[in-house]
């Protein structure tokens, strides 16, 4: 059995301690808005926050993330979240979306860190998420929006 | 693929063909499109709900809520968004009001009007539904407006609509919510009256993206693989590791071992399946699977076998498609001659969800669940496995997380491969067939490779006097059931398309297709041929260009502007110049120079729509380019959406920049060599150029926008590369030759 915290809840699991995060969110638990892409970590499309920091659900195994706060695209909030989601949907980012919650948990955990990133932040930051529809310029202009209300 | 849909059309207008009623019987039958476009109510009383009865294409429930069913798949182009836009222009709806729905499989209501089937492809989704869709809107106004006349005892034509309110000028006002039940009882207009382009409000103008919250929230039930059904089992296939290749012998034991694996099954013709409890297992499971293939009578050629075979044909005679004047002597006796041998790999879509598919038998019924681009095709499919009536087969489709062409597939083996694993387990349980991001790369279905070879001649004065031009490229139609429509007399259109019309001023123009037999399966991609022949000509006039030293967008401005005498193709060359002038106007061009960075410039016309692209690069100090700016200008007759016209132009541009720099599928022995991201390179934020759209404002009729932008971008690229090196980059992808 593992114990694992996801968006604030816990949650009490039996799958083999083996088994990546990603496939407990998605198959044990229903929460299918972390999505699968690649499952080597070279896509992002499966990014969650471990504490805060933006990683790879297909490269955790759930027994690593016990004791750790993990949130999801269901479940993240808080200033950076709502600008970014808000900036997501004010500039139109997505075109198929399937890649753009991990995109969404990435640039939260970047203006979490940076709240006034360059495009070089930006780039750096955003770099392992791929957008195959290629929404990154959006992305990049969404990022900067976000920024501009948290601060205001 | 525009083309491609014609022809179709033309087929299904044939119901001799015997072929094409076994795929698409009912398609077949239905030719007859837009006579009726409206059920009228009496027709709906049978326990029908007052909702569902506003044609086939609207629901409008009591709460006000009006849904636009969608006939078309939407991975990412936003045709939902589209064709609610339509919709709520003529029914004079609120944006707030309108929701989006995939319509069910039904090739009578829901064909494309492009092709006679249901599918969605050659960025036709607006284009066909244009008129049909906004048709749909103004008959539901109408009874709407017959309803509250009846309600309010005024004359019909007295009544307003505005933002989803009816009104009266006695007071009297009314909701689409409140008269929805009336209104689905009166009898549908036999006529009803359009919007001229004037009174549009929303066509043209802005429209929010229906899809676009839930994507930005992780909705659930949004895509193929979010589908979760009570009892369900996943199944992952081992497709054999050649194209061609069949199961030898397999041991299962330490697969049968992994906890969570139901049971493994052979799928005669397809491979190995492990079923699991869920996704995880399953994969476990088939790593653990010992497999023998055979590969007698597979294809085991490498690619770079194949590119030699291929560069010998191209040096050898084939059927014509074109031939205009002489071109032979004219290139004889040209005053300069530029020569040009170009390689282009074969390219798996690499959509960011990979295929899968949910498939429920119960008795002589199945139900599927997934992104579904063909729906006709894969309805009749899954009932020829299965052995079920066609009617029997319901189609539920969910989003499609991204295709590129990948989704639909004349042969559907994504649906085979599915109801045959179902039929074989044979157990009334949903099973959703996964591809792992390693199946999907691997799986085949690709652009095909191919070679072209151009000598092109100019006169004294720099003038293009004759085009000899060789294709060698597997034919994507050939051996499937579109082959008779698309392939005549050894020519397969898709293969052609893009040279075939080329419509520069060229005197004598000459040009051959060879269609090797090669054993790997080939599909569409994002733009079908127009990859290939857009950079082949397009390179190709800035080499003819720079030989004749005239800057490019002059040598393209005067083989555009001499009248042909043809009146389509002086049209092509007048939007061509419309876009020309303005991307040269967006870039502030003045040659291939711009101080430390190189430019480029090409123009193509696919799917009816005319794009022309400015490319700004810079070299880093290892030799490789680094793509800063591209401008583009697209004119796709009237933009119902203009801001998802331009973000499809921006994703085109980039999808387009990642094949041409880093994407190739390579084989060794038959055996495909790339299997994830970190081999299939994708485009990151990093290497995404600064883009600048502009949508021509055009009276036009609507044509494609979701694959159009993508042609022009490889050999924009290159002209910057022919520009700071001297050299055309001929072979694909750059990193091949250092150039990224």
């Amino acid at each position: 059995m593992i114990r694992l915290n996801i968006n604030g809840q816990d949650r009490e699991i039996d799958v083999d301690p083996d088994t990546p995060l990603l496939w407990v969110l998605r198959d044990e638990l229903g929460m299918t808005g972390t999505k699968y892409g690649c499952g080597i970590a070279a896509c992002g499309a499966c990014t969650v926050h471990l504490d805060g920091m933006a990683v790879r659900s297909c490269q955790t195994m759930a027994s690593d993330a016990e004791g750790m706060s993990i949130v999801t695209i269901e479940g993240v909030d808080g200033k950076a979240a709502k600008a970014v989601q808000d900036a997501w949907r004010e500039l139109e980012v997505p075109q198929c979306g399937y890649c753009q919650s991990g995109q969404i948990l990435a640039a939260t955990a970047l203006l979490a860190e940076t709240p006034k990133p360059s495009d070089e932040d930006i780039d750096m930051a955003m770099s392992g998420n791929v957008c195959r529809c290629a929404t990154y310029t959006r992305i990049r202009a969404a990022i900067h929006r976000a920024a501009e209300t948290m601060e205001g | 693929m525009f083309h491609v849909m014609k022809r179709l059309q033309e087929a299904a207008a044939r119901p001799t063909r015997r072929n094409f009623l076994k795929m698409s019987a009912v398609a077949a039958g239905g030719l007859v499109v837009g006579s009726r476009l409206t059920l009228p109510g009496a027709a709906l009383a049978e326990g029908a709900a007052a909702e569902d009865a506003f044609t086939p294409f609207i629901r409008i429930s009591p709460d006000g809520l009006v849904t636009v069913l969608n006939k078309h798949l939407d991975m990412g182009q936003g045709n939902a968004t589209g064709l609610a836009t339509l919709v709520a222009e003529e029914l004079d709806a609120s944006p707030e009001q309108m929701r989006a729905e995939f319509a069910p499989a039904d090739v009578e209501r829901y064909k494309n009007l492009a092709f006679g089937m249901q599918g969605t492809g050659g960025s036709t989704a607006i284009a066909n539904s244009f008129e049909q869709y906004r048709k749909a809107g103004a008959t539901a106004r109408a009874m709407l407006v017959a309803a509250a006349a009846k309600a309010w005892g005024v004359p019909a034509g007295e009544i307003t609509v505005s933002g989803g309110t009816l009104s009266h000028s006695s007071g009297k006002s009314g909701t689409f919510g409140e008269f929805a039940e009336a209104a689905a009882k009166m009898e549908a207009p036999a006529e009803v009256t359009l919007k001229s382009p004037d009174q549009w409000v929303y066509i043209g103008k802005s429209f929010p993206r229906l899809d676009v919250p839930n994507k930005t929230v992780g909705a659930p039930n949004t895509y193929g693989m979010d589908v979760q059904r009570e009892n369900m089992l996943v199944a992952v296939l081992t497709r054999p590791l050649a194209f061609g290749g069949k199961v030898k012998s397999f041991n299962a034991d330490a697969a049968k071992a992994v906890k969570g694996v139901v049971d493994v099954i052979e799928v005669p013709g397809h491979g190995v399946a492990v079923l699991a409890t869920s996704t995880w297992p399953a994969i476990k499971g088939r790593e653990a699977l010992e497999i023998e293939w055979d590969e007698a009578g597979a294809e085991t050629r490498s690619s770079d076998a194949l590119f030699a075979e291929y560069r010998e044909l191209a040096e050898t005679a084939g059927p014509v498609f074109r031939n205009d004047g002489d071109a032979e002597a004219a290139i004889a006796g040209a005053a300069t001659v530029v020569e040009q041998v170009f390689e282009f790999p074969y390219l798996a879509h690499g959509m960011m969800e990979p295929m899968v598919l949910t498939i429920h038998v119960e008795g002589d019924r199945a139900t599927l669940w997934y992104p579904s681009q063909f729906q006709t095709v894969d309805q009749q499919t899954a009932a020829t496995v299965l052995g079920i009536p066609v009617q029997n087969v319901t189609i539920n489709t969910l989003y499609g997380g991204g295709s590129f062409g990948r989704r639909t597939s004349p042969d559907a083996r994504h649906i085979v491969e599915a109801a045959s694993i179902a039929k074989i387990w044979g157990k009334s349980q949903p099973i959703k067939l996964v591809y792992t991001r390693e199946d999907d790369t691997r799986a085949g279905y690709y652009r095909p490779m191919g070679v072209h070879k151009v000598r092109a001649g100019l006169d004294a004065d720099g003038n293009l006097v004759g085009w000899h031009h060789r294709i060698v490229q597997q034919s994507l139609m050939s051996g499937t059931f579109m082959e008779q429509f698309m392939v005549h007399d050894g020519i397969d259109e898709t293969s052609v398309e893009g040279v075939k019309d080329a419509s520069y001023a060229i005197p004598a123009f000459h040009a051959e297709l060879h269609s090797p037999k090669v054993g790997v399966p080939v599909l569409w991609w994002r733009s079908v041929g127009h990859t290939q022949t857009g950079y082949v000509v397009e390179a190709m006039m800035d080499k003819a260009a720079r030989a004749a030293g005239v800057d490019p967008l002059e040598f393209r401005r005067r083989h555009l502007s001499q009248p042909s005498g043809i009146a389509e193709r002086d049209k092509d060359n007048a939007r061509k110049l419309g876009v020309l002038d303005k991307v040269a106007q967006m870039s502030g061009w003045s040659g291939s120079q711009n101080g430390e960075r190189f430019r480029g410039i090409a123009v193509h016309k696919s799917f009816n729509t005319y794009v022309a692209e400015v490319a700004e690069v810079s070299r880093r100090e290892d030799g490789t380019f680094k793509i800063e700016n591209v401008w583009c200008a697209v004119d796709c007759g009237v933009a119902v959406n203009p801001d998802n016209v331009k973000a499809q132009m921006e994703g085109g541009i980039g999808y387009g920049l990642a094949a041409v720099l880093f994407s190739e599928i390579t084989l060794t022995d038959g055996h495909v060599d790339q299997l994830n991201f970190d081999t299939y390179r994708p485009l990151r934020i990093e290497e995404m150029p600064k883009v600048e759209v502009e949508v021509l404002a055009s009276a036009e009729a609507p044509s494609g926008a979701g694959e159009p932008g993508t042609p022009p971008v490889g050999p924009a690229v290159a002209n910057t590369i022919l520009a700071a090196t001297g050299e055309l980059p001929a072979v694909l992808p750059l990193t091949k030759a250092g150039l990224a």
